[in-house]
């Protein structure tokens, strides 16, 4: 899960790590409440959406006055900002940020995240901030110095030190930058964050480390214990298919092909999706209907894939383990004939009880084209969105 | 003969008495698993499965009581990582944990924990692991296999039934069937799995099914370049799958780079792997590279 910047900040003032200060808005008198309170002369103003290279995109400027922050919070709020993490259809802005300006003289990186290699935490610095980090990581991979965290130790001063140090950083600023790593690694941990990131994290003219932005990631399995963040979630940001497939326990990604697929298991369905490449097709989604493919699931499973008016075909493809096929058989009838659908359905049933499942969906009265293999699926799902 | 379980193994349920652990400890007995213990604490001194599994406490007190080595763990997420540590102290050697939905923060710990005690953990979020005839592990459904020797590594569930139905209709049976998982922490990698096969007479050829995501079947490929002697066949799912999404697997997310399908891919045939590139040719590749070898 993901959340604002703003909201990130607002973490980050809960465990003392210094952040501009700052009113998020979401219409432009909101925006002005918010540059009276702030009270400051400059501020940024700062599109709030789930992806970076706000910058570029034109989501980040800077206002002077009154009149400056209207009319930024005015072309802001409602436009849709396109950076190269949110794809060509861009998003739309609903949320700015208003935050006093900083007197910058440094701009560092900072960043912890999972290193699965290691199996560690990995804590990251660069001196280069503010630009793509991923760029410097490709050409001058020595400038980003990083620590590896034990987790059964924690974080350790020294490390939090050697950072500082690579940072080039003295006197009080050294001090604060070390507290503010611990306080970092202390705020990863208590929110099971898989991702915190600052950048730019700056040193001010007067001597100073704040954070100037701020990027988290959560793991989706600690939710259960981390409500205040599951609270956080705006659902604007997400696509609204997906948190619809998300009320019924079905994990839905969609696809711009027109060859929906219905799939017990993510490694199954991915593999699906590929066959159907391969024989010509464009897969329209990635659906995992989980271990239990009951009749409820296969009908939500075709109300999600079909409300995508591209899919021209749908393939359901389920390895019967412990899940029996015929009772698979007999949930995909009753779902095609109670749902009345108009497009192909081919049916692939592989494992426990599978001739029986055939048998089922052969007298079963409904337009239902079976097929064998993986292989004999795909072709004829293929076919089938094309008309043929 | 097998690779980590077989039918001398002496397996203690934990979590026996919660509805996934009766259903698949019940599953499991029936295939001919030796188990001789389960846990649930609060539970214990009762009797479950047609009274003929004694339910401990503890798993101290089940190693104690019953020597059980070997443990499979069903208890829910929260539950977990604790329950896989406290297999470890008890001194078990194999660990087996089915539970999807482990925060990554508590594996971490958990592989550190197991490293030091030196004790194998499969999983978590994996359909478990099959010595055929002899032990089943897990929730997969052990009729679909067949004695024979090839030995199947999957990080998936489904897929890997796909590949071991489609190697038995081949005429091929296996040894043994892993399934690691797909977590970014899991307590067996793919190369763990291709060194314990190497070393085990019986398999004579080893099928492994990845995933986009993460640098395991790098990993895998490199080190049998140089020191594997068997036929490996390989499938990797998520050609398309797009950048920055996760695909059900926690794992299954391609950030760029060396873990996109296509880059794995080109690395495994640069390794000397049969590489299918259609999932349906798994069993009919892995046929031909043991006529061939």
């Amino acid at each position: 899960m993901k959340i604002h910047e703003y909201q990130g900040k607002n973490l980050f003032r809960k465990h003392a790590i210094s952040t501009p200060d700052g009113i998020p808005a979401f219409s432009v008198e909101q925006a002005l409440d918010a540059y009276n309170q702030l009270n400051c002369g400059t501020v940024v103003v700062k599109a709030q959406i789930h992806a970076g290279g706000r910058g570029k995109g034109g989501g980040v400027k800077l206002a002077h006055n009154r009149d400056e922050v209207k009319a930024l919070a005015k072309e802001m709020l409602g436009m849709t900002l396109i950076t190269h993490q949110t794809g060509p259809g861009g998003k739309e802005v609903q949320r700015i940020l208003i935050e006093s300006g900083a007197n910058i003289d440094k701009e560092f990186y900072a960043a912890i995240t999972l290193d699965r290699g290691r199996e560690m935490d990995v804590f990251m610095v660069s001196t280069e901030g503010g630009v793509e980090i991923e760029k410097v990581a490709a050409e001058t991979p020595e400038k980003i110095i990083k620590v590896w965290i034990n987790p059964l130790l924690g974080m350790k001063s020294f490390q939090a030190r050697k950072l500082a140090y690579g940072l080039n950083l003295t006197d009080s600023a050294f001090k604060e930058a070390t507290a503010t790593f611990m306080k970092m690694y202390a705020c990863y941990q208590a929110t099971d964050a898989s991702l915190v990131e600052i950048n730019p994290l700056v040193l001010t003219e007067e001597g100073h480390i704040l954070a100037l932005d701020s990027k988290f990631n959560f793991d989706d399995n600690a939710l259960y214990r981390q409500k205040d963040i599951a609270e956080m979630r705006d659902l604007s940001e997400e696509d609204p298919m997906e948190v619809e497939a998300g009320r019924y326990y079905l994990n839905y990604i969609k696809l711009d092909g027109n060859v929906g697929c219905m799939v017990n298991g993510a490694g199954l369905a991915m593999a699906t999706m590929d066959i159907i490449k391969l024989a010509g097709g464009e897969p329209a989604n990635f659906l995992d209907v989980g271990g239990t493919a009951s009749a409820e699931t296969v009908k939500n499973g075709f109300r999600i894939i079909l409300s995508d008016e591209n899919v021209k075909a749908v393939l359901i493809n389920i390895f019967g383990g412990i899940v029996r096929c015929d009772r698979v058989a007999n949930g995909v009838v009753q779902a095609v004939k109670e749902l009345g659908l108009e497009v192909p359905v081919v049916v692939r049933l592989q494992g426990t009880n599978a001739e029986e499942a055939r048998t089922i969906l052969r007298e079963s009265g409904v337009s239902i084209i079976p097929a064998v293999s993986m292989k004999d699926a795909a072709e004829k799902v293929v076919k089938a969105a094309l008309g043929e | 003969m097998s690779i980590l379980v077989n039918k001398d193994s002496k397996v203690v349920v934990q979590g026996i008495t919660g509805s996934e652990g009766q259903f698949h400890a019940g599953q499991m007995l029936e295939y001919g698993t030796n188990i001789v213990a389960g846990v649930t604490p609060g539970k214990g001194g009762q009797k479950t499965l047609d009274d003929s599994v004694p339910v401990f406490n503890s798993v101290e007190d089940a190693v104690e009581i019953t020597s059980a080595d070997t443990s499979i763990i069903f208890v829910p997420p929260p539950f977990a990582a604790e329950a896989v540590m406290e297999a470890s102290f008890a001194g078990i050697k194999v660990v087996v944990c089915i539970t999807e939905g482990i925060p990554v923060h508590d594996m971490v710990k958990v592989k550190r924990v197991i490293n030091q005690n030196g004790t194998r953990m499969i999983g978590p979020n994996c359909p478990g692991i099959i010595t055929v005839d002899e032990c089943k592990l897990g929730i997969m459904p052990g009729f679909i296999c067949k004695k024979g020797n090839i030995g199947v590594i999957s990080k998936s569930g489904t897929l890997t039934y796909e590949a071991i139905d489609q190697c038995v209709n081949a005429g091929l049976g296996q040894t043994t069937a892993i399934g690691i998982g797909g977590d970014p922490i899991i307590g067996t990698t793919m190369k763990d799995c291709l060194e314990l096969f190497e070393a085990d007479p019986k398999t004579e050829g080893v099928v492994i099914i990845g995933e986009i995501g993460g640098q395991m079947e790098i990993e895998a490929a490199r080190w049998a370049k140089d020191n594997m002697s068997k036929p490996i066949v390989g499938f990797i799912a998520g050609q398309t799958a797009p950048p920055g999404r996760r695909m059900g697997h926690a794992g299954a997310i391609v950030s760029g780079g060396d873990d996109t399908a296509e880059a794995k891919i080109r690395i495994l045939k640069e390794c000397s792997i049969h590489v299918a590139d259609s999932v349906a040719d798994i069993g009919s590749l892995m046929k031909a590279a043991m006529e061939n070898k």
